[in-house]
């Protein structure tokens, strides 16, 4: 089938479940009519219709209220939050409401529900809009939490998370909306707690998500010109976690690298790289790495962001100064 | 207030076109057509009063003084930027000035503004807060939790919110259960409807007299409604096209400078002098823009300064 930009993924993929199952519905501010303003859902109001795609106030906890309300009475939903950043303005809802409520019924109420939200940066806007959240998402017993990197792990892992019965986070990297691939026909579907090998090698495995797997990508092409092999995991859902493609690969190479958007404290690498000394230690020949923002909020203009955010020379340096010292970097 | 307009109107339209050069990059939120309130409120405070604006809050700051050329020089995200680069567009800020900050979540200014207001009674001093902010804000709890608050605590904030009718694509009346945003929820919080000309810098000028005057006397907050027009779209990559052309069309007919204009010319003010300060903020504006141009770029050090009060960045030993 034709090439579909990462935007317009999202779409496709949230049209091919809408069509599925009648009772799904979408709200968000700004969705409708407009398409969303990163244009992921441009079309939907055309197909759908209004009372399924539904425009919203500006009320981030009467969004996710009512998604939480309806998903747990039987209407599964799709509910936008613009950017991650605003996440924190209804995080009540999310973090004590959605990710407890099945656990504090003792499994009584379940949640088919899906957080949709624009995350990351790059696009120079800012500390309060360039932020990566998934961690925070990811500290929260019962949630589970998606960042896909390709437009055909969008629509697979869209229609997955859809699927869940519980409720999803799903981050949409703002500086991927662009990117454009070629997916196959017919219904895509991923399975949620898969992680991706992107790139077989020998010496070093590295861990990415979202924005930084192309950037590591790049980076594993320049370390084999040096002679170093890389595997390339995109680890695609942080919620459930495959350790397993993790931990067979560090038996593999030796050596586990992490890289991540997040700022330095508490990212999601600390706590792959934390499973992997626990679990893969008598593998490791050498100590773990995390590249990482470093412990700020991200400067708004583009030559501070450029060198706050991990780039290819960085993961480039870091991984090859560490093999090369056979230590940290 | 004629030479305010314009330097905001100038500000705006450089803003626009340096971001066309790619000299901008981000996003940017103007606010061309409704430069007349951040223009009268500007007129109405002391300086030692506070100011918290939202991301659209380029033309609230200068109407403080923020310099231009420091605030171009921010735009471009150079090392003479207010902000050394570090805030961009979305959070111009000068506690210098009592611009104490532009805001891209919505809402949490408001609640803020309470803070400055309570700082001030308990500093003992007679300084207001003033929180700009839009329609599409009033659905949001921060705005209903803020006004509440000001109200039982008598704070002396003065909330202004500028209707131009969209949020950001979608009309305002679509998403909000009363005709008037602001002015028809006062009641519940006890306080007057205000509802003024916003495109009328006289109108703006006297409401906000008024407001500022009472939070100062100790007479508690004051909910303003000001309805203006964007002439322009949203943010930066917008074109604004879901607004009918007959509506632009209409406001542009009230656009406030050329408004503003024919008053004073009606009230006996001659044409040479307005001329002459359109010329002297025409140069200012290019002033300020070579100010910015010539900027370096920051310093790679500057990322990680001032993450800590110390100044730095350090989190362990
Ligand atoms: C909590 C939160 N939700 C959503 C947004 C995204 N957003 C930015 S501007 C905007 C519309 C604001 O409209 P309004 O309050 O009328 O202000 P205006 O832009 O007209 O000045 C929205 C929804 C945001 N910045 N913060």
């Amino acid at each position: 089938m034709a090439e579909l930009t990462y935007r317009e993924a999202v779409a496709y993929g949230i049209a091919q479940e809408m069509r599925r199952d009648s009772s799904l519905v979408i709200l968000g501010e700004d969705i409708a009519a407009a398409g969303g303003v990163f244009k992921t859902t441009v079309g939907l109001l055309d197909e759908f219709g209004p009372d399924r795609v539904r425009d919203t106030p500006i009320s981030e906890q009467a969004i996710l209220g009512a998604a939480m309300g309806a998903a747990m009475t039987g209407v599964p939903v799709i509910a936008e939050i613009m950017f991650s950043d605003f996440l924190a303005v209804c995080w009540d809802i999310v973090a004590n409401e959605i990710a407890k409520s099945r656990y504090m019924t003792n499994g009584q109420v379940s949640f088919p529900l899906v957080i949709r939200t624009a995350n990351g940066g790059g696009v120079r806007f800012g500390a309060q809009h360039s932020q990566s959240v998934e961690n925070w998402a990811m500290m929260i017993p019962g949630l589970k939490v998606v960042a896909p990197s390709t437009p055909e792990d969008v629509v697979g892992l869209m229609a997955a998370s859809i699927r869940d019965p519980d409720p999803v986070v799903f981050f949409e990297h703002k500086a991927l909306m662009g990117t454009k691939a070629e997916i196959p026909d017919g219904e895509i579907v991923a399975e949620l707690g898969t992680a991706k090998v992107l790139r077989e090698g020998t010496d070093v495995t590295i861990a990415a998500l979202a924005s930084m797997v192309p950037r590591t990508l790049d980076a594993a092409e320049r370390l084999q010109q040096d002679g170093i092999s890389a595997d390339v995991i995109d680890v695609r859902t942080l919620v459930p976690l495959d350790t397993r493609t993790l931990l067979s690969s560090v038996e593999k190479t030796g050596r586990f690298f992490t890289v991540e958007e997040n700022p330095r404290l508490c990212g999601w690498g600390a706590e792959l790289v934390s499973i992997v000394a626990e679990e893969g230690f008598w593998n490791l020949d050498g100590p773990s790495i995390r590249i990482t923002t470093p412990h700020i909020p991200l400067p708004a203009a583009a030559s501070l962001e450029d060198l706050a955010l991990p780039s290819v020379d960085r993961i480039y340096e870091t991984v090859c100064k560490s093999v090369e010292s056979g230590g940290g970097a | 207030m004629y030479r305010t307009l314009h330097e905001l109107r100038g500000f705006g339209k450089r803003a626009h076109d340096l971001f066309l050069q790619n000299l901008v990059k981000g996003t940017t939120h103007l606010s061309l057509g409704q430069e007349a309130v951040a223009t009268g409120f500007g007129a109405a405070l002391q300086p030692d009063d506070y100011t918290f604006a939202s991301y659209r809050g380029h033309a609230h700051s200068l109407a403080r003084g923020m310099d231009p050329g420091a605030a171009m020089a921010e735009l471009l995200g150079r090392e003479n930027g207010i902000l050394g680069g570090k805030g961009g567009s979305m959070h111009l800020t000068d506690a210098s000035k009592g611009m104490m900050g532009s805001y891209a979540i919505i809402g949490a200014h408001l609640c803020t503004a309470n803070g400055a207001a309570w700082s001030a009674l308990m500093r003992g001093t007679d300084q207001v807060a003033v929180a700009f902010f839009g329609d599409g804000t009033t659905n949001i709890g921060a705005f209903h939790e803020a006004l509440n608050m000001a109200k039982v605590w008598s704070l002396p904030t003065v909330f202004v919110c500028e209707n131009n009718l969209y949020m950001e694509y979608t009309p305002i009346d679509v998403v909000t259960a009363v005709e008037h945003p602001a002015a028809g929820r006062a009641a519940a919080y006890g306080l007057e409807e205000i509802m003024i000309d916003g495109n009328d810098p006289d109108a703006v000028h006297l409401a906000a007299r008024d407001a500022v005057e009472r939070a100062r006397s100790g007479g508690g907050p004051s909910l303003i409604e000001a309805i203006t027009y964007r002439s322009g779209g949203h943010s930066r990559a917008d074109p604004g096209k879901y607004r009918p052309p007959e509506e632009v069309g209409a406001w542009a007919e009230r656009d406030p400078i050329p408004l503003y204009h024919a008053r004073l010319l009606s009230l006996g003010v001659e044409e040479e002098r307005l001329e002459s300060i359109q010329e002297e903020v025409a140069q200012a504006i290019d002033v300020a823009t070579e100010f910015a141009k010539a900027g370096a770029e920051p310093d790679e050090g500057s990322l990680l300064t001032e993450v800590y009060a110390d100044g730095g960045s350090r989190w362990r030993n």
